[in-house]
């Protein structure tokens, strides 16, 4: 029995996977995209008098579908709602079978692959690398809580926007 | 000779509480006193008879220190864990618990915080478990709305803020030593160590890592360990167990998540004449060399279906130089607790 086929849903077809090319692209020019995402960041904060202006609620459903559009793109987003791309080297936990998003499990292949789907490379794997060319290996050590259910599909860039506001 | 500290009212009772310790359990009386600790692993039965748990520990009774009840482990359904760990405790046993996230979410992973230490549960290990894919229910919806490292710190909030993590009150926290698992033989190798810092800062006091069979790997790793001075934070147990056959070996390495076996230790059994007495060679051999590491506090034997060798193991490691961990036949009477405690 070849490895894979262990972790091969009996008697049920594997489920295609996305895409992964551009996502393993974002991962590698990670540097780049990350100046691009702080810079973005710092228009998103300036925004925010706009924002309250127009109402975060109305602008909720406009920006979330451009968002989504975007990082699904560049990082097969999965619309968590509370993004920690930016702690995580530029690749998206959320596509970890698992959902871990506080590093890898203790299932990863020799090769660098995941456990579940052994095509496919790790997250956490391609975490490290991201953050090393972003020189942000410390920001992996944050200690994430667990995901509020309750904001998927909804927009992390309103809510860094609102958050700037906040603090 | 039992330690004094170790002897509770009744085999099952919870320990007196000591100054500097979360809970009232064995194990970790053991380590603080840094004894060389020994724990084992058991597969709960595929079975609702209480007996199956006594016939499987029973030969390595007073040869470790503490014993494993996995959660669902490879993603098989089996009894739970915490059934199986307030079992092991009506006989004397000391379980860790182990919770996986993979199968509960937030608001049952709690509930079973509290019942499993109102059941006596002294220890929980802390776990993000194997995909369901891996298992007989590939069918199933995996859960993992925690991951071990929220779930250490949840646990951890609960025991010393006494509050679930919707803030509300608990009032009355459970006692427990918390744990998690860590595997160095699995890439990002540089990651690993952070990672263990990572769960540490979330609450993990002690760690028992994955089946060790490479020690210079290990070496590297426990390198990085006491670089970031994370030994003295938590106390670490390695993962080591016996390989029954070469052909073991390959099928555990193909088929069984984040276990490394270098092809050095597959020749060796291959070449032997007895595979099973050279396998269990192998692990006294690793046993005895991360013994010798500064940082390692204790063993975590897993030997699936080989419990019978467990006792034979620990023999031959000689790690514990002659300490004699709790057994049923140490009837334990208040006569002996008062002679004990006044020695």
């Amino acid at each position: 029995m070849r490895p894979e086929d262990a972790f091969a849903h009996r008697g049920v077809a594997r489920r295609p996977l996305p895409s992964r090319s551009l996502r393993l692209w974002s991962v590698r020019h990670a540097k780049l995209l990350g100046a691009t995402y702080r810079m973005f960041e710092k228009v998103l904060r300036g925004l925010d008098p706009a924002f309250r202006r127009i109402g975060y609620s109305r602008l909720e459903r406009p920006v979330a579908s451009l968002e989504r559009a975007v990082k699904q793109a560049l990082f097969d987003c999965r619309m968590c709602g509370q993004c920690v791309l930016s702690s995580t080297g530029l690749s998206c936990p959320m596509n970890c079978p698992k959902g871990l998003r506080n590093g890898p499990c203790g299932g990863v292949r020799a090769n660098g692959n995941c456990e579940v789907h052994p095509e496919m490379p790790c997250v956490w794997v391609q975490a490290y690398a991201g953050a090393e060319r972003m020189d942000a290996v410390a920001t992996l050590g944050q200690v994430q809580g667990p995901v509020d259910h309750r904001r998927a599909g909804k927009s992390s860039w309103l809510q860094a926007a609102q958050d700037h506001a906040a603090s | 000779m039992l330690h004094p500290d170790d002897i509770g009212p009744t085999p099952w009772a919870p320990l007196r509480p000591l100054p500097g310790h979360v809970s009232r359990g064995r194990l970790e009386r053991v380590l603080r006193r840094g004894e060389f600790a020994v724990t084992a692993e058991i597969n709960p039965p595929d079975s609702a008879d209480p007996d199956e748990i006594e016939h499987r520990i029973k030969p390595f009774e007073g040869w470790v220190d503490a014993i494993n009840a996995t959660d669902g482990s490879g993603a098989h359904c089996h009894m739970s864990s915490v059934a199986v760990s307030a079992l092991l405790i009506r006989m004397g046993y000391s379980p860790v618990t182990q919770i996986a996230c993979r199968d509960h979410n937030r608001i049952a992973i709690q509930g079973n915080v509290l019942g499993a230490a109102a059941l006596g549960v002294a220890n929980i290990l802390c776990l993000t478990g194997d995909g369901v894919q891996a298992g007989d229910h590939p069918e199933a919806k995996p859960v993992f709305d925690l991951d071990s490292i929220s779930l250490l710190h949840t646990i951890r909030t609960m025991r010393d803020e006494k509050r679930f993590l919707s803030g509300r009150k608990i009032t009355g926290p459970p006692q427990v030593f918390v744990g998690a698992a860590e595997n160095p033989f699995a890439p990002p190798y540089d990651f690993r160590a952070i990672r263990l810092g990572k769960k540490i800062a979330a609450g993990a006091q002690f760690i028992q890592t994955q089946y060790c069979y490479d020690v210079p790997m290990f070496a590297r790793f426990m390198q990085r360990v006491r670089d970031l001075g994370l030994h003295e934070k938590c106390f670490i147990l390695v993962g080591v167990g016996p390989l029954a056959s070469a052909k073991a070996a390959r099928f555990i390495r193909a088929n069984v998540p984040g276990v490394h076996i270098p092809d050095e230790v597959i020749a060796r059994i291959e070449s032997a004449k007895s595979q099973k007495a050279e396998g269990k060679r192998v692990c006294v051999e690793i046993i005895q060399q991360v013994r010798d590491i500064a940082g390692v506090s204790g063993i975590h034997l897993m030997a699936y279906k080989q419990e019978e060798s467990i006792s034979e193991i620990v023999h031959e490691s000689g790690v514990l130089a002659g300490r004699m961990p709790w057994r049923r036949d140490l009837v334990q009477t208040t006569q002996a607790v008062e002679t004990q405690g006044a020695a």
